[in-house]
């Protein structure tokens, strides 16, 4: 349904613009009908960055991104208006999502003044009822009050409610759960789960493998722009083959388990972060680069190394 | 005992009324001991945090006892604080990063911050460098500013300067929860070897994240809505809680392993109680589960077990 090609994203940073920082590189993958994919990383890796341009928010330096075999950066007016029908991103700061001195079912207004300027008001108000019934919310609770009077599981469902009154087939959730409570957290992720079983597609944007497993089916782990690696998440999780994938998850503080000690970086220090333009991208940090395979020399290619199974990285000479 | 708090009641001072965020807290941390503070937003807990160290308006001092190292802290006067601040008792703030003040280097900061105390910089450099070292810091950052520092390179200089004149209590609020998992993990783990190297005497760790609690805390103590809900070692808490809204938050955890579409966890339904005018009896009577009518007496916090404390009626029942 939604095909990213080889996407790149280039920043001009610097005084003049003089310098250019890629923040995304040759990223690629696809979500199906009712499909969950999770973009995971650390910040800087250009999770948002992807999501972002997903939701045409920023432009697409090279590449391109399909939505039902139409090209997302060559819509305009009318067509694009169609596109953002179906396609919503929800962020991760609820409370700063709403203007503090409107009430918070503004949101809904606008969106009926927008896209759906025809419906009687009666007709309206039945399906903004249904939509928060949807999300778990009690209508008669939650309209007619302002931001501060409702919390930020409330909020946050508020704004899922509102792309969901637009028919939309592909969510974009942008690290909504880290602003909130452990109790709230997983009644929201709940909520995804639920509306995934109705068709729904969504794109998880988060830095918590933990609650990526629990909730989609495919991973993609990037690292500084890259894809490290990519596959199912039952695949992923299961046998991590990355060395940067198997860092996470040896430091997701975890309930049945310690931390175990780490592998200092074979070559290069933590913070040395570009060791080389030429070589790995995870190279200065690797436990276990090694010069003889050309880690420092230049970046692996993503190979598929078994079904729905991807990975960037010489130590799995791959199957040619 | 390092830490004796008594009774301890701290209101905010609100156009309405008095919100009753801590109200009669009594507790007390060892020496050597790594206490962590967990609760929901709302709870009190970072409340707690600042009223021990700088108890500024709109909280209002109502009434409670502060004993450190035996002394008894003036927590209500600003003025008389100054003598036990930095030198005794000191803090890193929930947003350490923007604590450094931009427009000086580093190195000035300290400084300054050691003039107040009458410590001379230079006598203080060497060992400042050996911990920057500790760290994973270089001596340069001392000449840079901190706009040149990362995110968790910042939290880790905010470690080391609250800690360089070895304070007996450090108070550490949501230290980690900006963090990416992996910088999550190392300074985590610094905290606990600044306590064994003996920088620190105790710690308190504020946060909302139980599972980083898990692996670092010696003890955790559970607030609700104001009041101490549960205190008792790690493993205790996590494996064998007794309080209910301790046994629902560990619940609704997510971790690696469990998928939605396996094991549907549960979030805890309801949202803590106002704090401007809160119902009478146990505060967390509205969402628990096994409540009763003796829960409209408020229970008392008490050892029902060997340095287990508790405050829930069915838990006194069982243990009389």
């Amino acid at each position: 349904m939604l095909k990213v090609d080889n996407v790149s994203k280039l920043y001009r940073v610097g005084a003049f613009g003089e310098k250019t920082l890629r923040a995304v590189h040759k990223v690629s993958f696809d979500i199906q009908k009712g499909e969950v994919v999770s973009l995971i990383g650390e910040s800087g890796s250009g999770k948002t960055t992807i999501g972002r341009m997903v939701l045409r928010l920023l432009p697409i330096s090279s590449g391109a991104i399909w939505f039902n075999d139409m090209n997302v950066a060559t819509l305009k007016g009318q067509a694009l208006k169609e596109y953002y029908r179906k396609v919503q991103g929800v962020f991760q700061d609820p409370f700063s999502t709403f203007n503090p001195i409107f009430k918070a079912d503004r949101v809904f207004r606008l969106v009926k003044e927008e896209f759906f300027p025809t419906i009687s008001s009666g007709e309206w108000q039945n399906k903004v009822e249904q939509a928060l019934d949807a999300v778990g919310l009690n209508p008669g609770q939650v309209l007619n009050k302002f931001p501060h009077q409702l919390s930020g599981g409330q909020l946050q469902r508020f704004l899922i409610a509102r792309a969901l009154l637009l028919d939309i087939e592909l969510l974009v959730a942008d690290e909504i759960i880290s602003m909130l409570d452990a109790s709230t957290r997983i009644d929201v992720l709940n909520l995804l789960g639920e509306l995934k079983k109705t068709g729904l597609s969504i794109l998880f944007v988060t830095h918590d493998l933990s609650l990526g497993y629990y909730i989609s089916d495919k991973a993609v782990i990037l690292y500084k722009g890259h894809v490290v690696e990519q596959g199912s998440t039952d695949r992923i999780f299961g046998n991590p083959l990355h060395p940067y994938t198997q860092m996470l998850m040896a430091s997701v503080p975890r309930l049945d388990a310690k931390w175990e000690e780490e592998l200092p970086p074979a070559n290069g220090q933590e913070n040395g972060a570009d060791a080389g333009l030429t070589g790995c991208v995870y190279y200065g940090r690797c436990p276990v680069a090694d010069l003889s395979l050309g880690c420092a020399q230049r970046q692996p290619d993503l190979q598929e190394i078994a079904p729905d199974h991807k990975v960037a990285c010489f130590h799995y000479p791959g199957l040619e | 005992m390092s830490l004796q708090v008594e009774n301890l009641k701290v209101y905010y001072k609100t156009l309405s009324g008095y919100a009753q965020a801590l109200d009669g807290v009594t507790f007390t941390i060892q020496d050597g001991e790594i206490m962590g503070l967990a609760g929901e937003s709302g709870c009190g807990k970072t409340t707690l945090g600042h009223s021990l160290i700088r108890l500024k308006p709109p909280m209002n001092f109502i009434e409670g006892r502060v004993l450190l190292d035996n002394q008894e802290l003036p927590i209500w006067d600003m003025e008389k604080m100054n003598a036990f601040r930095f030198s005794q008792i000191s803090i890193i703030p929930q947003y350490a990063m923007n604590a450094l003040n931009p427009t000086r280097k580093i190195g000035k900061i300290v400084a300054d911050l050691l003039e107040g105390k009458q410590v001379g910089y230079k006598t203080v450099l060497p060992e400042l460098k050996r911990r920057l070292k500790l760290v994973g810091l270089s001596a340069d950052v001392l000449n840079m500013y901190p706009i040149e520092l990362s995110g968790g390179m910042k939290q880790r200089m905010v470690l080391v300067l609250s800690t360089l004149l070895n304070p007996s209590l450090l108070i550490a609020d949501e230290v980690t929860s900006a963090l990416d998992v992996s910088s999550q993990k190392a300074v985590s783990k610094m905290l606990v070897e600044f306590r064994d190297r003996q920088f620190v005497n105790s710690i308190i760790i504020i946060t909302h994240d139980i599972s980083v609690l898990y692996q670092i805390a010696d003890t955790i103590m559970v607030m609700y809505a104001g009041k101490l809900a549960e205190k008792a070692a790690t493993e205790t808490i996590i494996n064998r809680p007794r309080h209910p809204y301790t046994r629902l938050l560990i619940s609704s955890l997510p971790k690696v392993g469990v998928k939605f579409s396996e094991e549907k966890l549960a979030g805890i339904p309801g949202s803590p109680p106002l704090l401007l005018n809160p119902p009478a009896g146990c505060r967390f009577r509205d969402r628990c589960p096994v409540a009763t009518e003796k829960c409209l007496e408020e229970p008392p916090f008490v050892e029902v077990d060997k340095d287990h404390f508790v405050a829930c009626w069915q838990e006194l029942e069982h243990h009389a």
